[in-house]
């Protein structure tokens, strides 16, 4: 990367800490930001799976949704629009994960929406956040005020110490249950945490005002359970929680169905239920609830161990006949010890156990359909 | 009496007789991170100059390791292959790739020795 480039990239609130601590930094969703740090991927990822790391997603965004009648059931309600969820279920002090959906019944955007109890909270992924905005603005401004949080951090703290670690901080940390959200003082500081987080292990988000957020970020280091951990590590434990990467496994060509996130999708929305439809693309999305979709997201484990990675092709068998899907995410799973792909194939493929091979430096290597998540999750029901 | 080289690509070899062992610098490894697989040539392969003869997977990414002369693979390392980490702890002693059989020694005229190579990473 040029100079020049790296000049153009944005940097988070912590960007100064990473470096500080070492960070690798590399251009990530037009921001610089730490790929590992001086522990390097593996240790950062078994850290996280046995202790507690810490991660700035500040390049994430940001969102409040405020109906302009004042009351939050109306933004759920202007939100439902837009998603094929059900947003007006969502108790004060909850959160749900959610899909922003095309007229094609394809993924925009993978969110999460918070309740807030006077108004919706929403995160949003890095490279989407200027289009959700302006999509939100287009469909909603004549119900709801859209506000860009740009002057907060996100901290993601997360592992099976991240509750002991943050209960030292904000004591209301231990009572929450997983995808509880809302205001509460960490450190005395005014945030937004959440029980929450996307590497499949129990752990919180943490929404601080910027100016705040490096103070914080060293609190939470002091403890010795806590270490940094990079963009390098995020991805190979959201790979093992069988968690979909917006842009790789999940995108405007693949709707909730074939990316196999129908646990996402409440029965109200569906077809005879209270709330029907009604979001862009519905009739393609309802027919696939209804019909089934022709192919559809599957998690593979490989039988050697070289790593099958993003765009290799797949094939039914060893030798000859056409692709029959691709990997859409792909790597090495260290808690596995192995490595570990997901990707699309059709839906007759998709048993578990079916064999398949995946086309690597021109050879053909066996790879078997297994169940997601590849490990298991400790989320706090 | 041993002689080590050093190629622009990171590769490292040491020379004794027409032998050469090759393996990859410290340097490449630090720029690699967690190394989890090593593909190795085949014994007896036939490689010639800058040819892919190995792939090192990180945790991140695959890269070519080639041929830095032209040659017959005479053995591979296969406590290499059992423990690809190796690369990361003794990138240029207990991790070398392969072993080759060198066709024309000329073809060494064009590496660098450990002081260029400094030069050239730093």
């Amino acid at each position: 990367m040029l100079a020049a480039d790296q000049n153009s990239l944005k940097r988070t609130p912590l960007h100064g800490l990473h470096v500080a601590l070492g960070g690798k930094m590399v251009p990530f969703a037009g921001y610089d930001m730490p790929v590992q740090y001086p522990a390097g991927v593996l240790k950062e990822h078994l850290h996280t799976r046995t202790s507690a790391g810490l991660f700035d997603v500040s390049h994430m965004g940001q969102l409040a949704l405020r109906a302009k009648s004042g009351k939050v059931e109306d933004a759920a309600r202007a939100m439902e629009r837009l998603v094929p969820q059900d947003i007006v279920a969502i108790a004060p002090g909850r959160q749900r994960y959610a899909q922003f959906t095309n007229e094609d019944g394809g993924i925009l955007d993978d969110l999460m929406v918070a309740n807030f109890g006077d108004h919706l909270f929403l995160v949003v992924n890095a490279a989407c956040k200027e289009a959700d905005e302006a999509h939100l603005r287009a469909h909603l401004s004549g119900d709801c005020v859209i506000e860009q949080l740009a002057d907060r951090a996100l901290i993601a703290l997360q592992g099976p110490k991240a509750e002991s670690a943050l209960a030292k901080l904000c004591a209301a940390a231990p009572a929450m249950k997983f995808m509880d959200a809302g205001p509460h003082e960490v450190a005395g500081i005014k945030c937004f945490v959440s029980r929450s987080g996307y590497t499949g292990e129990d752990g919180f988000e943490i929404s601080v005002p910027a100016a705040d957020s490096e103070r914080l970020a060293k609190m939470l280091l002091e403890n010795p359970d806590v270490l940094p951990i990079g963009l390098g590590a995020r991805d190979s434990l959201r790979l093992e929680a069988g968690l979909c990467l917006y842009g790789h496994d999940i995108d405007t060509a693949t709707t909730p169905v074939e990316a196999a996130l129908e646990w996402s999708v409440q029965k109200s929305r569906r077809s005879g239920g209270a709330r029907a439809g009604g979001f862009p693309g519905a009739d393609k999305i309802l027919a696939h609830f209804d019909q089934g979709a022709s192919r559809r997201r599957v998690g593979l484990l490989a039988q050697g161990r070289a790593p099958v990675r993003e765009g290799a092709p797949l094939f039914a068998s060893d030798a000859g006949g056409e692709a029959i899907g691709q990997v859409t995410s792909g790597g090495f799973g260290p808690s596995l010890n192995a490595p570990v792909a997901m990707g699309y194939v059709p839906v007759s493929l998709s048993a578990l156990g079916t064999k398949l091979f995946a086309e690597v430096r021109g050879q053909r290597l066996p790879l078997a359909v297994a169940a997601m998540p590849f490990v298991k999750n400790t989320y706090k029901r | 009496m041993t002689t080590t080289l050093y190629t622009s690509d990171h590769e490292w070899l040491a020379i004794d007789g027409d032998v050469a062992t090759v393996g990859i610098t410290d340097y490449a490894q630090q720029q690699l991170g967690d190394v989890v697989f090593i593909e190795l040539p085949k014994v007896g392969r036939s490689l010639k100059k800058a040819e892919a003869a190995a792939v090192v997977e990180s945790v991140k990414a695959a890269s070519d390791v080639y041929a830095p002369v032209t040659g017959e693979v005479l053995e591979t390392n296969a406590e290499l292959a059992a423990e690809p980490a190796l690369v990361n702890s003794d990138a240029q002693g207990k991790a070398w790739f392969f072993k080759i059989k060198m066709a024309d020694k000329s073809e060494l005229g064009g590496l660098m020795d450990e002081a260029a190579y400094k030069t050239h990473t730093a």
